[in-house]
């Protein structure tokens, strides 16, 4: 039941404070009676180097929560401290700007830091070599496959230099063999550069695939229904007995809070 | 069971060497091959629909000649009109006349371009001025520029500053509309990319609102062009000023002596420089699409 800690730089792992924690957040869209609940009294915590995958069914606020986080967007009731920590954010989509290469995408991180020129270019480059696209940089993003660009933006990601790296369904749109190798790809960065991690899924497997932990949300509106510690050790493979067993588990649970819904 | 097998086995070096072996696989398999046609073939392509659309037409007017509908010191045929045409383009005078017309166009959309920019940016940016002026500047795109005439001639006279005047608001208003628009439709996904990067206000705009909103700026470019050229030709035709001969003064006069052949010509010459400014913007927005990959999908 243990995570490996060990593994990871210490840098950013010091200190028992959650690197994320909201207290009682709530978020309801519109207002008065036709307000819709999106959110309702989560209270979860993120510590810092963990790994923690959200699951839930459609419409339990998972991609709400991330905006939250982000300060995309405010929560109606609550608190989210994240200690002034610098967050970064993957979508869905790549979210690449299309007029820019691949390398200038990666640039747009490092600009608003003030990284200047030769520099800058040097420093996007060395990010897309950990996402093992080093000899793409001249490309632009069309011309890469949906994971290669999912991997851009990751590169974009890292390259904002955050502690916190949220993260919305990245791989939901890609076939399984490029999530697999995405799953490994994130799983070796993550424990590598100490990262805390929001992962917000659908997929029971890919939450047990990759989280120290799976916090299972409730839908309309959404609270945290259950959480599962994962103790199974790194690396881990998604199809294995071990992964499969306890995401059967989960989904059972899941199950139970779609049927609520069914009346 | 046999599941577990496939786990990568061996020293960690290993398994990431053969990790970034099967990543660097699957991205050759994904990217495939680009094929492209030869360029001689693409260009024969696209010319020779042109070529037949011409001859067509060329025919049209031919028949209509022949079957003596007008006499033809009214109504000139093809054969005198390119005739007249050749003859023109041989006098320097003429090409005087283009190049003042083609001055004009040029200065009378770049001013244009300059007011379009500059009232998009602020209308697409302050919630105000865009409840004031938004419609109003849809509504300018419909008013026919030549209803703009005399009332710029009643301010400026009988000057190039009247034909400039009428030129840009013919213009202006398209360009800046296709700013607005660009901005407007910026996608929320990469508004959100950007803030979460950091950018924020000026700097969201420089680096993500502007540049999202250029196919849609282009596009009002190339409108604002079309609007620009057609006024121009009415301002041409009834802002006439002494010692500056212009297409569209050529095109009065030619009506005048009853000149039809050279009438003709003129028209000509100016659908094809419409035509040819038009294609620089078409090559404009086809290289853009090409750049971000919105190639429209030919079946």
């Amino acid at each position: 039941m243990t995570t490996p800690l060990t593994e990871r730089a210490a840098g950013r792992t010091e200190g028992d404070r959650p690197a994320i924690r909201l207290d009682g957040v709530s978020k309801t869209y519109g207002q008065g009676r036709n307000g819709l609940p999106a959110l309702d009294n989560v209270s979860l915590s993120v510590r810092p180097g963990e790994f923690v995958s959200l699951l839930g069914a459609s419409g339990c606020g998972k991609s709400t929560l991330l905006s939250l986080v982000a300060g995309l967007d405010r929560p109606t009731a609550g608190r989210i401290d994240t200690q002034g920590r610098k967050i970064a954010m993957m979508f869905q989509e790549p979210a690449l700007f299309p007029w820019l290469t691949v390398s200038a995408n990666v640039e747009m991180a490092l600009r608003v830091q003030g990284v200047a020129g030769k520099e800058r270019r040097d420093r996007a480059a060395e990010f897309l070599e950990i996402v093992h696209l080093g000899g793409f940089g001249a490309k632009r993003p069309h011309e890469l496959s949906g994971g290669m660009r999912q991997r851009v933006s990751l590169a974009r990601a890292l390259a904002q230099d955050a502690d916190v790296l949220l993260m919305d369904e990245p791989f939901g749109a890609l076939d399984a063999m490029t999530r697999d190798l995405l799953h490994d790809e994130l799983e070796r960065i993550w424990q590598k550069r100490g990262l805390s991690v929001l992962f917000v899924t659908h997929n029971v497997r890919e939450a047990v695939r990759l989280g120290d932990r799976v916090v299972l949300l409730s839908s309309r509106p959404g609270r945290v229904a259950e959480e599962f510690p994962v103790g199974i050790d790194r690396p881990r493979v998604i199809d294995s007995p071990r992964v499969a067993t306890l995401a059967a588990a989960i989904t059972d649970r899941l199950r139970q809070e779609v049927l609520r819904h069914g009346r | 069971m046999a599941v577990e097998q496939a786990s990568p086995a061996g020293s960690p070096a290993d398994s990431s060497d053969l990790h970034a072996r099967r990543l660097a696989g699957l991205d050759a398999l994904e990217l495939g091959g680009s094929g492209s046609g030869g360029r001689a073939g693409r260009v024969w392509g696209r010319l020779w629909p042109m070529v037949v659309a011409v001859g067509i037409v060329l025919a049209i007017w031919q028949v209509v000649v022949w079957s003596g509908r007008w006499p033809e010191y009214v109504f000139a045929g093809p054969a005198e009109t390119f005739g007249k045409l050749g003859e023109r383009l041989s006098t320097p005078e003429y090409w005087q006349a283009v190049a003042v017309t083609m001055r004009r166009a040029v200065t009378g959309f770049a001013v244009s371009v300059l007011v379009g920019l500059a009232v998009g940016a602020l209308v697409s940016r302050v919630g105000v001025l865009r409840a004031a002026f938004g419609s109003l500047i849809t509504g300018l795109q419909t008013m026919p520029s030549i209803a703009w005439f005399p009332l710029a001639i009643l301010l400026f006279g009988l000057t190039e500053s009247a034909i400039t005047f009428v030129v840009v608001l013919g213009a202006a208003p398209s360009i800046a509309n296709g700013l607005i628009t660009g901005v407007d439709y910026t996608s929320p996904t990469l508004l959100r990319a950007g803030h979460v990067l950091g950018f924020r206000r000026l700097q969201l705009y420089r680096h993500v609102i502007l540049p999202a909103s250029l196919p849609s700026f282009l596009a009002g470019l190339k409108q604002g062009w079309a609007f620009a050229w057609r006024s121009l030709m009415a301002g041409e035709l009834v802002v006439i000023i002494a010692h500056q001969s212009s297409l569209g003064e050529r095109l009065y006069y030619d009506r005048e002596l009853a000149d039809s052949a050279g009438l003709l010509a003129t028209m000509i010459v100016i659908l094809i420089i419409g035509i040819g400014v038009d294609l620089l913007f078409e090559t404009a927005d086809t290289t853009l699409r090409r750049r971000w990959g919105l190639e429209r999908v030919r079946d």
